[in-house]
Formats: structure tokens, sequence, C-alpha cells
């Protein structure tokens, strides 16, 4: 019967909602790699002069004289700056893992029922506070603190930008740390529960260790969230290049002397074009730290691929 | 119903591995068990058979307390173990899994090597007051993989991931790594239902040749496995224990029509 026929060739409104979705989500999923490769495009553009004609390798890398605003003879030297990130970055990351860490095994494997929600929406809403209300926290709060404490001549240092940047980072890793503790599958605690292991052996023989992976990951995001960040470090860090020696040296960041300095250049200019070199090597670096961390989040995933993820308490009520 | 004779609550009957009295427990408001009474012959295995959702495997589990890990799970009556009550608030969990050696439905090994699989219990346990070292370690592994018929298959590939290996081999070592602590009873939860048909014979093989130094309560959904596989047979139905008796009579000669009807097939 021709009708049949014609029935099942018939294409309804949900054969046309179904089709401009597909085609709304692939323009959405490409959009994210169009502008990733536009900005990399952007700084790469902005900054190849200056890379080209000018760029020096040794002096970038090697000196830390950053004078770039000298009228008879302008440095680029990065050192000063990747070392005041780096120092920053690093003492934050000592603050940060082990509070996140230990945020983390305590909701993930410790915690119960509503303590466990409400810590859980609390390290959030601590993810949202804005850098600069940080950065304010560094300027009022933990420079005259430094100043008393320590007895030193000045509180924005490495230090207090350290502590700062830590505290900032901390919520993220921590709930990235307890998504990785999640991915373990309760199986495995099971196991290790019904021989007689406590709750710190489960977690400390088991959990961690299947963990691994996601926990290095969490880490990395937090230093490439440490390496991007800029204006709580801009504000708590001094802004002053220096090469440091202890924490309680001022030092200046790659990200803050860019948006510190980059209003007052004239575009084009080799200031200009230097500037955006930093943000070639800092955009590198990051890039660098997430991929690497998504190396190592795809490696958990892989491990517990063949296992379920729900607990599989078998109940047989 | 049960023939198991009634003993003297609190009296120490040394031929009785497990002895339930009274056990009622409850998921919520859902009653699972309702006055439970079972005495388990030591050193024998004995099985537990019905259909699904007839509370043998949460009468397993509270045997270990494996099953509070849900939170919600409230219990009363008593279940002793060679004397011990197992609900008493003050006894050691960590000591009483040392005792009670369990293992599940899917096999579950750590995600660790096959060697430190089967050391997880001296490491959490230390029977030596320390961890055993390189050389216990070595005997330890073999001790226990040879037991449970892994040692030729295993011994060159130590160093594998438990969660590796087959299926079959997965089983095996979950039991083999409970054997070093030296526990007194076995639970298993339906240890081959994950098993392929080889696979099964060899793990019920091992079960039948682990009888004897250990006492084994073992849930199957197989009647054949347990008619197989087992010295005694529990009949259990809505939570309540309908039958138990030597299996042989069981299969035989069952005095209960319910019992009568499953075993034919009729439901479950």
């Amino acid at each position: 019967m021709p009708e049949t026929a014609h029935a099942a060739d018939r294409r309804d409104a949900a054969w046309w909602v179904d089709r401009a979705v597909q085609i709304l989500v692939l323009a959405g999923g490409l959009s994210a790699i169009v502008f990733i490769a536009g900005i990399f495009v952007f700084i790469t553009r902005e900054g190849a002069g200056f890379v080209f004609d000018r760029f020096d390798f040794r002096e970038f890398f090697g000196s830390p004289r950053w004078t770039p605003t000298s009228s008879h003879n302008p440095t680029y030297g990065a050192l000063a700056l990747i070392a005041g990130t780096a120092s920053v970055t690093g003492l934050a990351m000592v603050v940060s893992v082990p509070f996140s860490l230990g945020a983390a095994i305590y909701i993930g494997e410790f915690a119960t029922g509503r303590v466990r929600e409400t810590l859980k929406v609390l390290v959030e809403l601590l993810a949202a506070i804005p850098s600069v209300v940080w950065g304010f926290i560094g300027l009022s709060i933990m420079n005259p603190l430094i100043i008393q404490v320590f007895d030193v001549p000045v509180g924005l240092n490495v230090l207090n930008a350290g502590v700062i940047l830590g505290l900032m980072a901390a919520p993220i890793m921590t709930t990235i740390a307890e998504d990785a503790l999640k991915a373990v599958p309760d199986t495995y605690r099971e196991a290790a529960e019904a021989m007689g292991a406590t709750r710190w052996q489960v977690t400390f023989k088991v959990v961690l260790p299947a963990a691994r992976n996601g926990l290095v990951a969490a880490t990395l995001l937090g230093v490439g969230r440490g390496f991007g960040e800029t204006m709580a470090v801009l504000m708590a860090s001094g802004h002053s290049i220096n090469l440091p020696t202890s924490p309680f040296d001022s030092v200046r960041a790659l990200t803050a002397t860019i948006a510190a300095e980059l209003g007052e250049t004239a575009a084009g200019s080799d200031h200009y074009g230097a500037l955006f070199t930093l943000g070639i090597f800092l955009f590198l670096v990051t890039f660098a730290i997430n991929f690497a961390a998504d190396v190592f989040v795809r490696g958990g995933q892989r491990k517990h691929r063949r296992r379920g993820r729900r607990p599989a308490a078998s109940a047989n009520p | 119903m049960s023939v198991a004779e009634p003993a003297t609550p609190g009296a120490v009957d040394a031929s009785a591995a497990i002895l339930v009295e009274k056990l009622n427990l409850w998921y919520g408001d859902f009653q699972a068990l309702l006055d439970v009474d079972l005495r388990v012959r030591a050193g024998a295995i004995t099985s537990l058979i019905g259909p699904s959702g007839c509370g043998k495997t949460t009468l397993l589990r509270s045997v270990n307390r494996i099953n509070e890990r849900l939170g919600y799970v409230r219990t009363t009556g008593s279940i002793r173990l060679w004397g011990l009550d197992v609900l008493d608030p003050s006894v050691e969990i960590a000591q009483l899994r040392k005792q009670v050696g369990m293992v599940f439905q899917r096999p579950n090994p750590l995600p660790l090597s096959v060697r430190d699989n089967v050391l997880f219990g001296t490491r959490v346990h230390l029977p030596d007051g320390r961890p055993p070292n390189r050389v216990e370690g070595d005997r330890i592994v073999e001790e226990a993989l040879r037991q449970v018929l892994l040692w030729d298959e295993l011994k060159d590939s130590l160093d594998r991931r438990g969660t590796e290996l087959s299926l079959e081999q997965q089983q095996k070592l979950c039991i083999a790594r409970l054997l070093p602590v030296k526990p007194r009873l076995l639970l298993m939860d339906e240890p081959c239902s994950a098993l392929d048909p080889a696979g099964t014979e060899a793990v019920e093989e091992l079960i039948w040749k682990l009888r004897g130094d250990y006492t084994i309560l073992i849930v199957t959904h197989n009647m054949a496995q347990a008619r197989r596989a087992s010295e005694e047979c529990v009949f259990m139905l809505l939570g309540e224990i309908i039958e138990h008796s030597d299996t042989a009579s069981m299969f035989l000669n069952p005095a209960n029509s319910q019992t009568a009807a499953y075993i034919e097939g009729r439901y479950g």
C-alpha cells in the first residue's frame, strides 16, 4: 500500500527538533575549540613582533632585569617575574595540598549525612569568593598580621600571597579531590572493611592509592589556578621585581605584570609585545599543566572502568 | 521447623560455630528477618537457599556486621560465634572480621598486586605485632595461594594487579587473602554467580576442600550447587527459616511443603 510507505518516510516535528538540537549542540561544542584557537592566535599575533625581532631567549629566561620603560636601554628579563609566580604558587601548594586533601578525605570518607552535605556546599561557596576579596584580605588583614608576628618591614610578600593563593585554590582542589575519591568503587572499601580494616586503614591503604591519579590531577589544577591568578597576587605580593630569597621578600608575578602594565603601553611597541610574550608563556604553562592533569584523570578512569561505581551492597532484603 | 536443638542462652556449645537466636532485622521500616533461630555446625559447610529477597544474604551479612555499612539497619536478638555475642556494641569489629572472612558475589580483589592482596589482612591485623617481612611475606603468599590452587598459575605474576586476573582467579584470590589471618568462619555470598561453569566448578571444588578447616556458611541461588557443595542446608522464605536439615535429606525428603515446592522449582 502506498500510504504505509509514505508514513514510514514521514519527517515529523520530533525529527526536525532532533535535527535542530544536534546542530545547536555541535555548534556549542565547536565554539570551545574556536575560542581557544582564537585566543591563542590573538596573543601569538600580538606577541609575534616582539618574539621575532627583539626576543632574546637568554635575556628573557635568564635575566631578572625587567625595565621595559627605560628610555635608553629597555630590558626584558622575565626571570624575576617567573620566580615570583613560581615562589608564590609553590608556597600556595604547600598551604593548600594538606588542607584540601584533608578536607576531601573528611568529606568523602569520614563525614556522613548532614555534615557532609553542609560541608560540600560550604566548600563550593568558598570557591565562589571573588579573587579581589582575597586580595583585600591579603592587603588589610594578612599584611599587618605578618608585620606584627614576624617583625618585618613589609607584609606584602611571598608569604602573604602564597597563603592567600593557597586558601583560594583549596576549595577547587577539595572538590576535584573529593570527586576522585568518589570515583573509587565502593566494592574496594567494602572488601577492605570486611577484612577488618579500620576507616583510616581503608582510606590510607586502599582508597588513596586507587584515587592517586585523580588526586595528582587535583593538585595540578590547583597549580594551574595559582599560575593564572592575577588580582589577589597583585594585591598581596608587594608587586616589586625581585628574585626572592626568603618568604618575606616582595615579588611580582607574571600575571600581575601584564595586568598592571598593559594599559600603559602603546599598542605594537616592544613593551606591548613583551607583555604578550609573557602571556604566551603563561598560556603554554597552564595548557601543559591542564593537559597533564587531564592525562592523570584519564589514567585514573581507565583503572576503574572495569568495575561498577555503584555501591555493590548486594542486599537481599 | 528448625531441627536445631534448643540451646540454653549463653551456654558455649562447642559444636556450634554460629548460634543465632531471635534475630530480627529492619532496613528502615522494612523487616527483612523475623525471629531467626539458627545453629551452624562447626567445621561444616552450611548453605542458605531460598528465593530472591528471602533474607539469606541479609542473614549472612549480619554475621560479620558488614550490613551496618548501610547505616539504616536495626537489629535485635543475638548472634553468637563460639559464645561471643557479635551484636554486642562492645565487640571490636576489626577483631570480629579477622575471625570471620567474607567472599562476595562479585569478586572484589583490591586494586593492588596479587601479593599485596594476600598480605592485606596481615598488614591490617599485624598477627606478630608488625607487618610480615619479605621472607615471611613470601611464605604467607605461597601458602595461601597453594591452598586455593592458584600458586602454579600465579607464582610468576605476583606483581600483577589483582583486578586484572580472570574472574575465577579473582574469586580464588579473594578466598586466599582471607586465609593468612586464620579466620574460623568463612561467609560466602553466592561466590560463583559471576563465574562461568568451569570457574564455578573450580571454586566449588576449592570450597569443598576447605571444609573441616573452616566453618563455611554459603548463600546460593543455585540449588544444584547447594546439593553438591554443602552438608547442611537452610531454606528461608520471606525473612524466616522454614527448614534446616542435612542437605541430602532436604533434597530427598523435604519436611515442609514450601521447601518441597521451592526445590521442585515451582517458585523462586
